[in-house]
């Protein structure tokens, strides 16, 4: 990767890594499984079969491929480019998480595994995960921090429902970082019949690489859909990003497509400053080593991890996938955040514009376009991933909206 | 001949096994910390690991991680670590210390700062848990330049190939974690955890030494008959977290230290 190579839709190198960032920094513990994964993943990768299970269950089960609809009134009230948005929200579960963890599943299965781990922070990914767990029969954990199974209880609900054992977690400050502490903890102690089904980019290769295969589906179908529409490449990309695993899905497929602007959008939480009450890790953080990779973190100059904030609880994460660490650095893709209650008014936006009630995660992205829309041309096509729908986050917004109300 | 291979060649000519305390620096002062491990050569260990504290140990159990939040609550940084050893060093220029921990506050310190600021310290050994042989050449390399011990652990997941792979770089002893998990769990077996010793000493002429999961004198008893040396570590951290004295922690340590001392290599 460090020799000069005419796509940026290579990555990584044989050791893991985009430029500087990824890797595998585990304990040795897990150093065999891993590599086993690598070798199975690179096995299924080139299978037909592997494929046509997943094609099959995608389009049937999941509901793929998900709309590419024009968004008229959003367009109509911003009075700047042309919006699209990819309805990612409209999947099985309702978010695009599913079409990563259907991928490991397939990969678990092919191992012989019979006993599935996750970590979750909105429960997103843990609802996917016991989901298709109840598909296949497989026994689900899901590690999900103290403080999110209190302020997320309708999805811990729902993992119950689906047959899945929900571990709260306790350690450190109760938050999505520590559920994927505890995770690893068990994926070293149960090592043999255990497969840890990684809900982001993150964490040791072949993971970062692996979760952005199976997600590169939302960028290619919506290129072609795009094409079908208006029939050419959009002009601006746009998408929102805590691990970042919908962001790299929508980027993927438009890296060498240099006409193509993309924005990754990250949570601001109170405002990126030094309070550090933000989860922005490449606007506010630096490169450090966490969950098995080196990537952007926020942590202090001793390098000790700091939580962060967002008022989603998908984005609260101290990390980024390391192949937007590596966009980062070489300039590819534009890196931003967005505050809270920005978010929020992007929410309602969307509510009252769309009939659509987004989730909180994707509001990022959308509070953005309300920035940068209405400064470009009528024919400037931007396309966001509506990557998650907000029935999760009613509560949470009603709190929000309740607090701002008193003030 | 690094402090660490003269005390395993020392203990060898003694025809007995070494002993390994680990405790956190900084847990739960910097003053108690280094009181217990200036007390702890006299209580019989014969190689000493100090914590570095982290947030997020991804490796270690409860007990650990614990000692980790009390650490850095009494503002433990990678510098007070240092100069926790520098202090042990004044009076102490023969019992070998290795540094145990996670690699961001390494990287957060800059690995060429952090090993010189070892050398001065008389940080003898590393062992960075995050580091598998695959990133040998963040921190394994240079610290051995540096003539410090990169020490690596060994597990029950690996077989002969890796094995190989993972000894390629490794000096001063290899770590060897007798159980599939995290430190403080499950107690491990010395009839179970024989043959895989006997396959890593086909591999190596390097002592080995066993840890996770010891908690009693009696275990570390049965554990020195197999192996080199024996670590202890969350059972002796448990105690600082009950508040117990100084004194009580060191002949804790001296009971396990002589029961260790009591198995003969011969």
């Amino acid at each position: 990767m460090n020799n000069f190579v005419n796509t940026l839709r290579a990555g990584p190198d044989e050791n893991g890594r985009f430029g500087e960032f990824g890797g595998m920094f585990v304990s040795e513990t897990l150093m065999p499984l891993i590599l086993e994964l690598n070798n199975q993943y690179e096995n299924a990768k080139t299978d037909p079969l592997f494929w046509t299970e997943m094609d099959d269950l995608l389009k049937n089960y999941v509901g793929r491929p998900s709309p590419l609809y024009f968004a008229e009134r959003l367009t109509k009230h911003l009075q700047g480019a042309k919006i699209f948005l990819k309805r990612d929200e409209l999947n099985h579960t309702g978010a695009h998480k599913i079409n990563n963890v259907l991928g490991q599943i397939l990969v678990a299965r092919r191992m012989g595994k019979s006993r599935i781990i996750a970590e979750t922070g909105a429960g997103q990914h843990g609802v996917a995960t016991a989901t298709v767990c109840a598909r296949f029969g497989l026994k689900c954990i899901v590690f999900m921090g103290k403080t999110d199974v209190e302020r997320q209880s309708p999805n811990v609900f729902r993992m119950r429902l689906l047959g899945a054992e929900v571990i709260p977690v306790t350690s450190g400050r109760g938050t999505l970082k520590d559920a994927m502490n505890e995770a690893m903890r068990d994926w070293v102690t149960n090592v043999h019949n255990t497969f840890y089904c990684i809900g982001t980019v993150a964490g040791p290769h072949p993971y970062p690489a692996m979760v952005r295969d199976f997600q590169s589906i939302i960028g290619r179908e919506a290129k072609e859909q795009l094409m079908e529409a208006e029939g050419k490449l959009p002009d601006t990309i746009i998408a929102c990003i805590g691990g970042g695993s919908n962001a790299m899905g929508l980027f993927h497929a438009f890296l060498d497509d240099h006409s193509v602007n993309i924005i990754g959008v990250e949570a601001g939480g109170m405002g990126v400053d030094d309070r550090m009450e933000h989860a922005a890790s490449l606007t506010g953080g630096r490169p450090g080593v966490l969950h098995g990779n080196r990537t952007y973190l926020l942590q202090d100059e001793f390098g000790q991890i700091i939580e962060g904030h967002s008022i989603s609880a998908g984005l609260d994460y101290p990390g980024i996938g390391p192949e937007h660490s590596w966009l980062h650095d070489i300039k590819r893709v534009d890196y931003v955040s967005v505050t809270d209650s920005e978010a929020l008014d992007a929410f309602q936006l969307c509510c009252t514009q769309e009939g659509i009630i987004p989730a909180l995660e994707p509001s990022h992205a959308l509070a953005h376009v309300m920035k940068i829309a209405p400064n470009l041309e009528k024919d400037h096509i931007l396309l966001l991933n509506m990557c998650g729908r907000g029935d999760k986050d009613i509560f949470t917004v009603a709190n929000a909206l309740g607090e701002g109300l008193d003030d | 001949m690094t402090r660490i291979e003269n005390t395993f060649r020392t203990l060898k000519e003694r025809k007995t096994k070494a002993f390994i305390s680990f405790i956190m620096a900084g847990d739960p002062t910097f003053e108690k910390s280094l009181a217990i491990i200036k007390g702890l050569p006299e209580a019989g260990v014969d190689l000493i690991e100090i914590g570095i504290p982290f947030t997020d140990p991804m490796a270690d159990g409860p007990s650990i991680q614990l000692a980790g939040q009390r650490a850095i609550a009494s503002g433990t940084t990678l510098n007070r670590v240092l100069d926790l050893v520098s202090e042990f060093r004044k009076n102490d220029k023969k019992t070998p210390i290795i540094l145990m921990g996670y690699f961001n506050p390494v990287m957060a310190m800059g690995v060429e700062k952090f090993l010189s600021n070892c050398k001065t310290a008389g940080v003898d050994g590393l062992i960075i848990v995050d580091l598998p042989p695959e990133e040998d050449q963040e921190l394994c390399i240079p610290s051995v330049k540096a003539g410090l011990n990169f020490i690596r652990l060994a597990t029950p997941t690996s077989d002969t190939k890796r094995l190989e792979k993972l000894l390629q770089n490794t000096s001063g002893f290899v770590y060897y974690v007798s159980i599939t998990g995290i430190t403080g769990a499950a107690t491990p077996e010395a009839k179970s955890i024989q043959a895989q010793i006997t396959e890593l000493k086909g591999n190596t002429e390097l002592p080995i030494c066993v840890g996770f999961g010891v908690k009693t004198p009696q275990i570390a008893k049965e554990i020195a008959k197999v192996a080199d040396g024996v670590v202890v570590g969350s059972a002796i951290v448990d105690k600082i977290a009950k508040n117990t004295s100084t004194q009580e922690i060191l002949s804790f340590c001296k009971t396990l230290a002589d029961a260790t001392h009591s198995i003969s290599s011969d």
